[in-house]
């Protein structure tokens, strides 16, 4: 039945669908959320009033932008190192990389976070390891405060830092490096003089990455951060189920968009997403 | 082979790192095997009392079997739909194209709660025509996450698609074939284990997925993860530390079978 259809259909039969589909269930609706915004719980702009004056949602704004920061740089941090090394070592501690990069990433965030709330509580692993090392007295409060959070969101976004860094590391020429030691630079001024600038485009692009990530995150603020963290997706996950309040949860949406489309924006000028990808 | 080495400093800080990323998996593991009834480490208890407790709650076999009826429709769905999608876009790669595929980028850039209350907008507007299909529903589920992780469909298929030789579909076609034949009796053979790869991936992301679904699902449907979510949010149940572990066990299971099926096909490539 297919064959007789002229090619171009053929064609378009097989191009289309999927645009369609995500036209139809994903961008019109998201048409919907802008009208929410301006016409929930009244017609007007009030909603976005609010966000540019309401004490408490610049707070949850605040600290969301403040954590994205710590937790990026901490992430791109641990990242940078486990790149590096696999980059040059041999192929069993490269096993051993992936393998720990690799399994985290695949396992569900549930649990992660629930692994985090095992071992950071009073009685857990990390506090009676530091009890035994005799390096604190009383246990350490780790989980329903900020810290908690921060420790376990690194934990998240190490992955995903790790893949960019590593794909601008690999473009990187070996001989330039050989280079520089034979004309006589120390270790330390070739990894800060030749390696460091060139791995700035990918450390860039892998920061707005995680950035963005961290943005529209609320299932670990949301079970570690014990309701001293507001972030702003657990903001809006409050405003649209508990306080009902769809319209300044759908404001809310429409700038975490616009901020997240202005940070991909700068990712496309600075490296090009593709080499980040493959 | 390296001309350049690491130090052991470095190394140092990255075998701590490599702790600081087990830590979490390794914490869950032995507190499932408590026999308190409460969440601890097991002191001499050594016990299976949550494992049985798992298996005799029709709660979560309930969820298990919701989210693997979820996680197989939406991942046949999306591997079908970006696989379709990215032959096409094999075939004439234009500007036009381009625009397309940064269209099927969207749900991995958009941040997850916008995505929700966006699938949350769409189901429920389903659901005023046809209550079934909509908001807190299976099928609802399996749509939202189909448009969830098609992105990373179509990034595996475009990776996979680009190390196809473009000279056989030439060859095909001199042989007279139309884009039919050239699709499903040149290019699927040739696509047939990056598919399976890219189910897999697909898979594993519905089966885990949690911010979305909280928005779309109330008490109908309740997802593995779901439950897991209640599970956490009250008082902490030693079940979820058995659910966890089994989690890192199937993980761990499918990321082996991922790394046989690439390490086969790279054999079969490079024989």
């Amino acid at each position: 039945m297919i064959t007789r259809l002229p090619e171009r259909w053929q064609y378009r039969l097989l191009l289309w669908p999927l645009p369609v589909l995500l036209l139809l269930c994903y961008v019109v609706p998201f048409a919907g959320i802008v009208t929410w915004s301006v016409t929930l719980p009244e017609l007007g702009v009030d909603n976005y009033a609010r966000l540019a004056n309401d004490p408490s949602i610049h707070a949850v704004l605040w600290r969301t932008l403040y954590l994205c920061t710590i937790v990026g740089v901490c992430a791109l941090l641990l990242a940078f190192l486990m790149a590096y090394c696999w980059l040059y070592s041999s192929s069993r501690w490269q096993r051993w990389v992936e393998l720990c990069i690799f399994l985290p990433f695949f396992i569900s965030v549930l649990v992660r976070t629930f692994g985090w709330l095992v071992a950071l509580r009073n009685n857990g692993l990390v506090n009676s390891w530091l009890q035994e090392l005799g390096l604190i007295d009383s246990p350490l409060a780790l989980t329903r405060n900020t810290l908690g959070v921060i420790i376990a969101m690194v934990h998240f976004m190490v992955p995903f830092a790790f893949f960019p860094l590593l794909s601008s590391m690999r473009q990187i020429d070996d001989r330039v490096l050989l280079a520089a030691r034979g004309l006589g630079a120390s270790r330390l001024r070739v990894f800060i003089s030749i390696f460091l600038p060139q791995t700035l485009p990918g450390l860039l692009g892998a920061f707005i990455m995680v950035f963005v990530f961290c943005l529209g995150f609320f299932i670990i603020p949301a079970i570690l951060g014990g309701g001293s963290t507001l972030m702003a997706a657990e903001y809006v996950f409050l405003q649209m189920f508990q306080t009902y309040n769809w319209g300044i949860g759908a404001a809310l949406c429409v700038l975490m968009l616009v901020l997240v489309s202005g940070l991909v924006w700068l990712l496309m000028r600075f490296s090009r997403v593709e080499r980040l990808v493959g | 082979m390296n001309i350049y080495r690491v130090g052991w400093l470095a190394k140092l800080l990255a075998l701590i790192t490599m702790g600081f990323l087990m830590l979490p998996l390794a914490a869950v593991i032995p507190v499932s095997f408590t026999g308190k009834r409460y969440l601890s480490m097991p002191e001499g208890d050594w016990s299976l009392r949550h494992y049985i407790a798992l298996f005799n709650s029709s709660e979560w076999i309930g969820s298990i079997m919701n989210s693997a009826i979820v996680a197989i429709s939406a991942a046949l769905l999306a591997t079908l739909l970006s696989t379709a999608f990215v032959i096409a876009v094999w075939y004439r790669n234009n500007q036009w194209t381009r625009w397309l595929i940064g269209l099927c980028m969207l749900p991995l850039i958009v941040p997850p709660v916008v995505s929700a209350m966006v699938l949350y907008f769409m189901t429920t507007n389903v659901s005023h025509i046809a209550p079934s299909l909509g908001y807190d529903s299976l099928p609802g589920v399996i749509l939202a996450h189909t448009l969830l992780i098609v992105p990373f469909g179509v990034i595996n298929m475009l990776v996979a698609i680009s190390r196809v030789d473009r000279r056989i579909e030439l060859a095909a076609r001199n042989l007279g074939a139309g884009l039919w034949q050239t699709t499903w009796m040149v290019l699927l053979p040739n696509l047939r284990l990056s598919m399976l790869t890219t189910f897999l991936l697909c898979f594993i992301l519905s089966w885990e997925e949690i911010a979305v679904t909280l928005f779309i699902t109330s008490w109908e449907v309740i997802t593995l993860p779901r439950q897991i979510w209640s599970g956490l949010r009250d008082n902490v149940d030693p079940v979820v530390a058995a659910i966890s572990t089994l989690l890192i066990i199937l993980t761990l299971t499918l990321l082996f079978l991922r790394m046989a099926i690439q390490g086969w096909r790279a054999g079969q490539q490079h024989p």
